[in-house]
């Protein structure tokens, strides 16, 4: 529990769910099953050197390069390995291209299933229950909670994430943009543009 | 869900650092071969739908309570981590944090 006075006479007490993974990674370091060295690699990987700008520059450069672009979306898996974007968990990578005719939206109804080494950690509300449940019975009404309008012969999509099959949208390039560095276009792509809830930047 | 016209504003990756404790002791296992990714989903997909019954989950905290709770039970049922010790080695931990002079780094005592 928190303390209201100022002057602590002990160390402040972590929330007793921290305390229950403190005990967990005892037990594992003391049988030799874990190595806190990894755990904080793993940690500072996912809070400082992944994040939604490794899945931008991918899409500035599906946006630059024609033949990078089809590449991705037939196998996308070999191309962004090549760029060191590879699943830790062994998932395969699909790209789904949003068109004037199909907006896609990704979503995972089962618990939260994200592209990680494109991403990073998910926001809380692609965890929520209202996400998980609503983007599937009504993408639309989540789009406008977005404040994402689209034209109405637009067909929304909406991909349902695995273990095994995680999803990354590539987005349309704005207009306006025809002589924009890859670095440029990559600063227009938003981590929700990517998931689908949201539109790339358009230059003023 | 009025909180997602709220987006654009920076998140911290993790709300709380035993969120990225959690997370990271996870993956480690994962990768150390304790569990596949797909039977890790299938238990904490069942979790979160067993909880989600009570009432709405917001995704933040009470995600990764649900991702904790699982964790502990599938370390307690291969026997790696039994609730018992757990619960005894949880107690130390809070016991030496109330018994730790403020500034002072908090340790255990090896069993």
């Amino acid at each position: 529990m928190p303390h209201d006075h100022t002057d602590h006479p002990h160390a402040l007490l972590p929330p007793e769910p921290a305390l229950r993974v403190k005990a967990l990674e005892t037990i594992l370091t003391r049988k030799g099953l874990i190595d806190p060295a990894a755990l904080d690699e793993i940690i500072d990987t996912y809070q400082n050197k992944i994040g939604p700008q490794n899945g931008a520059s991918v899409v500035a450069r599906a946006w630059s390069d024609p033949a990078f672009k089809a590449a991705l979306l037939e196998n996308a898996d070999p191309v962004l390995a090549d760029l060191g974007f590879y699943g830790r968990q062994g998932e395969h990578m699909v790209v789904v291209e949003n068109t004037p005719n199909q907006h896609n939206m990704v979503v995972c109804t089962l618990c939260s299933c994200y592209p990680w080494p494109l991403l990073g950690i998910p926001p809380g509300w692609y965890k929520s229950d209202a996400y998980r449940a609503r983007a599937v019975r009504e993408p639309r009404k989540v789009l406008a909670d977005f404040g994402v309008t689209l034209p109405e012969g637009t067909a929304v999509r909406v991909w349902d994430s695995t273990a095994e099959v995680r999803y990354l949208v590539l987005p349309m390039r704005p207009e306006g943009t025809e002589a924009m560095t890859e670095e440029e276009l990559a600063a227009l792509v938003s981590r929700d543009s990517m998931i689908g809830t949201d539109l790339p930047k358009v230059p003023a | 869900m009025t909180e997602c016209l709220d987006h654009s504003a920076p998140e911290p990756v993790f709300a709380e650092p035993w969120h990225a404790q959690i997370f990271a002791l996870t993956v480690h296992l994962n990768e150390a071969g304790r569990f596949s990714w797909a039977e890790w989903v299938g238990r904490f997909s069942a979790t979160l739908k067993h909880h989600g019954l009570a009432r709405d989950l917001d995704g933040g905290n009470d995600y990764f309570v649900a991702w904790l709770e699982t964790l502990e039970a599938i370390l307690a049922e291969e026997g790696t981590a039994p609730s018992k010790e757990v619960e005894r080695v949880r107690q130390s931990w809070e016991d030496a944090f109330l018994a730790t002079p403020h500034g002072q780094p908090v340790r255990i005592e090896a069993p």
